[in-house]
């Protein structure tokens, strides 16, 4: 049982505010993803949760009780940081049975946790090694491991796997869920990396400037992002923001001027939208299609075979190229002159503020199931 | 244009010339030590004599060159352990607990070393006086604990700048206190710099003289004292004089040979980066 609730948590050198206000409550067993561009705030929230930063203002509870002046290791937590950290004069062993040691835990209980550590990670060979006898990977599993050892409430990873290369950055993303599910413990993971973020967390918070943008499932931000900047960020290769123009909002949906003229109906909540006034249409790649009657005129620029599917980038006369998946088949050629269709009921629409419109039907998530809702 | 080869022959020259100017002082005493009195004033100056011990037999006979070389060891060890220990804490929390004054108070320790010691000398005088610790051990190693502290701290804080701040970092998130940080991550992660810093304070201490001589007589002097007791007023004795200094720089230069290594590795630290 270990849950981690922010309440208006600020963080702020002199005048800067650096985090400006952050409410989170993060479940018991969950895996939490902080995600945001560099210098959001990501990073310094968890070494806030850590211990690491005092919190300037606000209240961080872990299981309930206000930690703010609790020092790092009595909040039972434990962190893996991008850089491992490992103690470099340490054997693996001592490196992860270090807080043990320091805790006063007898030596035969400590060997025995370590082993165990070292057993689920597949360290056992390298015990007795030195930090920089070892390869990146192997480091980035000892510094899990000494994390692991603890038995902690909550798990913190600071950006883990962005010193390892993107092959082995896979194998660890596998490696780090499966000991989610195996450990049962709870995790607020950091990254800047949106599949990361996709691919392993229950739940995702989108930071901004010290602030979250939006908290939601995976698919839920993918589908129903909340504003421009989380459109923008999540999902790989990016949605459509396509500027338009809104015609006409009724009861059935908003009616936007596309590129070139053409309209679309898309069936959004759009009371509060004036005709005539600027909005975003975001659409994902996958929902564009190359077809004779589609609304939208433009001109192939760019076409990437990716194997399994084609990205195609259509110049549209105004605006950023729009980008179409295509199958991996697309015979769709450079210079050739196409027309875009889209798919209206899964397009989102945003004000001039840049926040979301809300979608007259909201179909059911995936990844809702899975945790429960 | 000179070629590399000019260039490389040059700076060898200059080397050497550098080298012996820096060594001639030392060669002549040394060879000094071994001349008669007579010798050692002759002018012209000989290269060529007869080589005596009767210069080192007569330092021998007059003073206790045992119990300066034992001083000699015990304040400049001593000192420098009392400024390791008073050091260390102080360096650890300015390179990782920086606060907005750090950058200033560091220079104003440096800014001590600055000031010539004899500005402070009567009112030291007073105070060693009114306190008995004239011509004692523990006087001087208060005093050279003191004047090598700025030096000390600052060596230490460079060098555990060097440690990456994350270490630590996880080391309090395992529940090291700062004590712990201390004596099982920094220092032996910095035990390199910590050996050269030792080093150089010992060897500080050792050659210091201003204070050895002015609050030292008998019981507590060190070697430097003792070199200077052979400048008296009865007269100079070349001879005499460079036996006593051989003699007294002798353990050092052994000390420094050996550990030339470390020494350099700390001076020159964060010039090459």
């Amino acid at each position: 049982m270990a849950t981690v609730a922010l309440k208006s948590v600020k963080k702020s050198y002199g005048d800067i505010n650096i985090i400006q206000g952050v409410d989170l409550d993060i479940q018991d067993r969950e895996f939490v993803v902080f995600v945001g561009p560099s210098g959001c705030g990501k990073s310094t929230l968890l070494r806030m949760i850590a211990g690491l930063e005092e919190i300037t203002a606000g209240e961080l509870k872990i299981d309930g009780k206000v930690v703010n002046d609790v020092p790092p290791d009595a909040r039972g937590l434990a962190m893996v940081f991008q850089s491992y950290a490992l103690y470099p004069h340490m054997t693996v062993a001592n490196n992860m049975g270090f807080a043990l040691r320091l805790a006063g835990v007898p030596k035969a209980e400590r060997d025995a946790k370590v082993k165990d550590a070292a057993r689920i990670l597949q360290l056992e060979p390298l015990l007795q090694r030195k930090p920089g006898q070892l390869s990146g990977g192997q480091r980035q599993r000892v510094a899990i491991g000494r994390a692991i050892v603890r038995q902690p409430k909550v798990f913190l990873f600071d950006e883990p796997l962005s010193n390892l290369d993107a092959a082995l950055r896979v194998q660890m993303r596998i490696e780090i869920a499966r000991l989610h599910s195996s450990l049962a413990a709870t995790m607020i993971y950091v990254t800047h990396d949106q599949i990361e973020a996709m691919t392993m967390a229950d739940r995702i918070v989108v930071l901004r400037s010290g602030k979250i943008e939006q908290v939601g499932t995976p698919l839920e931000l993918y589908h129903y992002p909340a504003n421009v900047f989380v459109a923008g960020f999540i999902g790989s290769p990016k949605m459509n923001l396509v500027p338009v123009k809104v015609q006409s909002a009724g009861a059935d949906g908003i009616t936007i001027v596309l590129p070139g003229g053409g309209t679309a109906m898309i069936p959004v909540q759009s009371s509060n939208a004036a005709a005539g006034s600027a909005a975003t249409l975001g659409v994902r790649p996958e929902n564009v299609a190359i077809s004779a009657d589609g609304p939208i005129a433009g001109e192939i620029t760019v076409v990437e075979h990716l194997g399994g599917e084609t990205l195609v980038y259509v110049n549209v006369g105004e605006g950023p190229f729009i980008t179409v998946k295509a199958g991996g088949d697309s015979a769709a050629n450079v210079g050739a002159r196409v027309r875009l269709s889209l798919k209206t009921d899964e397009a989102n629409v945003f004000d001039t503020n840049g926040a979301a419109m809300v979608p007259k039907v909201r179909k059911p998530l995936a990844d809702l199931e899975k945790r429960g809702h | 244009m000179a070629s590399k080869a000019q260039k490389k022959i040059g700076l060898a020259v200059l080397g050497w010339v550098v080298a012996l100017l820096v060594f001639f002082p030392l060669i002549w005493m040394a060879l000094a030590a071994f001349k008669t009195e007579i010798d050692a004033v002759s002018s012209p100056p000989k290269v060529i004599f007869d080589p005596t011990l009767e210069n080192f037999n007569a330092v021998f006979e007059r003073v206790n060159y045992g119990n300066a070389v034992f001083n000699s060891i015990v304040e400049s060890v001593g000192a420098t352990l009392i400024c390791l220990i008073f050091a260390a804490p102080a360096a650890y929390a300015m390179a990782f607990f920086p606060g907005r004054k750090t950058k200033d108070l560091l220079m104003w320790m440096l800014s001590t070393k600055m000031m010539p010691a004899v500005g402070v000398l009567v009112p030291m005088y007073l105070i060693f006086r009114s306190t008995g610790m004239l011509d004692t051990r523990t006087g001087l190693v208060i005093v050279y604990t003191l004047m090598n502290l700025p030096i000390v701290v600052w060596m230490l804080y460079s060098f555990f700048r060097e440690v990456p701040k994350e270490i630590l970092e996880a080391a309090r998130m395992d529940g090291a206190r700062p004590r712990q940080q201390l004596l099982l991550l920094l220092l032996p992660l910095s035990l390199p710099g910590v050996m050269s810093t030792a080093l150089l304070s010992i060897i500080i201490c050792w050659n210091e003289a201003f204070w050895s001589i002015n609050l030292t007589a008998s019981n507590a002097a060190p070697l430097t004292q003792l070199i200077a007791s052979f400048s008296s007023p009865e007269g100079l004795f070349w001879a005499k004089l460079s036996a006593a200094s051989l003699l007294a720089i002798a353990p050092i230069l052994v000390f420094g040979w050996v550990t030339q290594r470390q020494l350099v590795r700390g001076l020159t630290f964060g010039a090459v980066k």
